[in-house]
């Protein structure tokens, strides 16, 4: 048995997992955030509520219809994602015109709404989803126990968070999505119908937030308030990172949870804060973000 | 703010440029305004109970400080919980567990407030717009997480039974009536310094920053030490209306420094009108009088407030008080 800094190796890896884990969380949910920020210009207040109902779709869908994870794993971000095509339809489309902020406005009210409604039917408590039979035990690597399942979400979402990478950067949809990005009037003058491409951006956004939700179910329990405190733990990151860059967000968000687990390891009592303590060290010497482009 | 509610706003604020000189350089309508709201907050507590208003007054002191920043610096703080919530710790503490006078307490606590919004504001004033939000938002709710983990807070159960005492070692405050017009005059005098920034040559700089920031830069305005000294302000002024409440319910908690804490002073400012004078404090008797009247329906006040603000992003943006403004011609 060997001490590193005089921890213990299990207690060490073992945090170190849990912190990839939030990080994988925090990765998925701002890179969906910067990619709406990126086309519609609002930060979308919503997402933690969005990630909440993703984990409650799949548990839904697993309670009333019995369908089951890996099923749920698809279905909930396409039905969460289609809720997303509708809010950003009827209310979110007619606030482009307007400030930001009013978009910040809306999407808070409408996480109020979203979790107020959750809430009056399932109450608090939280409940428990099964982690699906296939991925249930473990592996022993040597130097630590790793349960299955969570190898799998970090493995699952890095998946998701690269495939998001390769189609904006790589395909020609994401090559509309850059340059309506950059210019939504130029784009709109060669053809492409940009109001639909800003309403598919929202869902796919929301669809990423449920993806992550969805992921979460088996690991804490299936919450109404699960997104709410997340949601600004990854403000936090997306403004340590910065939007701009897809990669960007990607890298901050898992090297943050890995931060974040390091603290818990070395300084327990500073884990909740240490993210909020590099927000303000970064906006000390780069206030744009790690990654971010000057505003 | 918005290019349409900032035609309103100019359209509405035009007259207010040769305003009748009358009292404190105020014009005569905000003067009967005054005038009317001190009358109110006289004959209140022999109408209504005493607590509630009180409860009333704190939120609007609280709603017309943030309405400083937000409506007339034009920066959108989501994290003001920080400043009343903190605020409302120290003066609970310091009145428990050191034995202070009610005023040195809440004194205290509006202090803590001020430097929270001093280091919070230099670090948020960094980045514009909507990271300007959500870097005020982070930094409360890391206020928060301190607030559940510190001894002092007492965690989840908060500081209870915090002693009103006796104002200057001589009035007592225990009964509900005699707190209820020291209460009054911090509230009357907090709205008053409020209004008296709002007309000042700083007023003015702050208002032509919101509108136009490049141009005030342009003009030779240091904007960003003005956007911090209203930060700082709207900081201290929601810390007196917390350090305020404490006492009040006897009580600091969690509920305080949480973000829906924040989320609640925005929709009042915004229901109320944001950037009017008077709004914030309609705002706040709405809102607190509608959680006192649904506090039975437990999540139902979650989604009501939702609800409004839904509505009043997407069709009510000049709020109650904007829109009569609009009808009388003047503004409130």
């Amino acid at each position: 048995m060997f001490e590193l800094l005089g921890i213990p190796p299990q207690a060490l890896f073992g945090q170190l997992l849990l912190g990839l884990i939030n990080g994988s969380f925090y990765a998925l949910l701002s890179l969906g955030l910067a990619i709406i920020f990126g086309l519609l210009n609002i930060i979308n207040f919503t997402h933690g509520a969005q990630y909440m109902m993703g984990a409650f779709v799949a548990w839904m869908l697993l309670n009333y219809l019995g369908i089951n994870y890996w099923a749920a794993l698809i279905l909930a971000p396409v039905i969460v994602g289609i809720t997303g095509v509708i809010i950003e339809r009827l209310l979110i489309s007619r606030l482009y015109h307007l400030d930001h902020l009013y978009g910040l406005l809306l999407t808070f009210g409408l996480a109020l709404i979203i979790q107020g409604l959750f809430r009056n039917e399932y109450g608090i408590s939280g409940l428990p989803y099964q982690i699906p039979s296939q991925l249930s035990g473990g592996m022993n690597l040597g130097f630590m126990f790793l349960p299955n399942y969570r190898g799998w979400v970090v493995a699952a979402s890095l998946v998701a968070c690269l495939a998001t990478w390769f189609v904006i950067e790589k395909t020609r949809l994401g090559a509309y999505l850059r340059a309506a990005t950059e210019n939504p009037t130029l784009v709109g003058a060669f053809g492409i119908n940009v109001p639909r491409l800003i309403t598919l951006t929202y869902g796919f956004g929301v669809a990423l937030a449920a993806f992550a939700g969805v992921l979460a179910a088996p690991i804490y329990s299936v919450n109404p308030n699960m997104g709410a405190d997340l949601i600004i733990v990854v403000f936090a990151v997306v403004v340590i990172g910065g939007m701009g860059s897809i990669l960007g967000s990607i890298v901050t968000g898992f090297g943050l949870g890995l931060i974040e687990g390091l603290t818990r390891v070395f300084y327990p009592e500073g884990s909740a804060v240490v993210i909020f303590v590099i927000m303000a060290i970064v906006l000390l010497v780069k206030p744009a973000g790690l990654f971010g482009r000057t505003v | 703010m918005a290019a349409e509610t900032q035609n309103a706003r100019t359209q509405v604020a035009a007259p207010a440029l040769t305003p009748p000189a009358s009292m404190m350089g105020m014009p005569r309508h905000h003067l009967l305004i005054f005038l009317g709201l001190l009358a109110l907050g006289l004959i209140g507590p022999f109408v209504l109970y005493p607590v509630f208003l009180m409860k009333v007054m704190c939120f609007a002191l609280f709603a017309c400080a943030f309405n400083l920043l937000l409506g007339y610096g034009g920066l959108l703080s989501f994290g003001h919980a920080a400043y009343f919530g903190s605020a409302s710790y120290v003066s609970a503490y310091a009145a428990k567990a050191w034995g202070l006078t009610p005023e040195l307490a809440i004194l205290l606590g509006t202090a803590t407030a001020a430097v929270l919004g001093l280091v919070f504001g230099a670090l948020a004033i960094r980045r514009q717009g909507i990271y300007f939000a959500m870097v005020t938002l982070a930094f409360a709710q890391m206020v928060y997480f301190f607030s559940v983990q510190a001894p002092f807070t007492g965690g989840e159960d908060g500081i209870q039974s915090v002693p009103r005492g006796h104002l200057f070692g001589l009035i007592d405050l225990g009964p509900d009536r005699s707190l209820y017009f020291l209460v009054l005059a911090v509230t009357f005098f907090g709205l008053l310094l409020i209004y008296r920034i709002i007309h000042s040559p700083f007023g003015q700089v702050l208002k032509a920053i919101r509108d136009n920031e490049p141009r005030s830069i342009s003009l030779g305005y240091r904007t960003n030490q003005y956007k911090l000294a209203v930060f700082v302000l709207s900081a201290t002024l929601a810390g007196l209306a917390g350090a305020t409440k404490a006492l009040v319910f006897q009580l600091a908690s969690l509920t305080d420094v949480y973000w829906t804490m924040s989320g609640e002073v925005v929709l009042m400012t915004l229901l109320g009108g944001m950037g009017t004078v008077f709004g914030p404090i309609v705002g706040a008797a709405v809102v607190v009088t509608m959680q006192n009247y649904l506090a039975t329906f437990g999540a139902w006040v979650t989604i009501i407030q939702g609800v409004i603000f839904v509505v009043s992003v997407l069709l009510f943006r000049e709020g109650i008080i904007g829109v009569l403004g609009r009808w009388l011609k003047k503004p409130l």
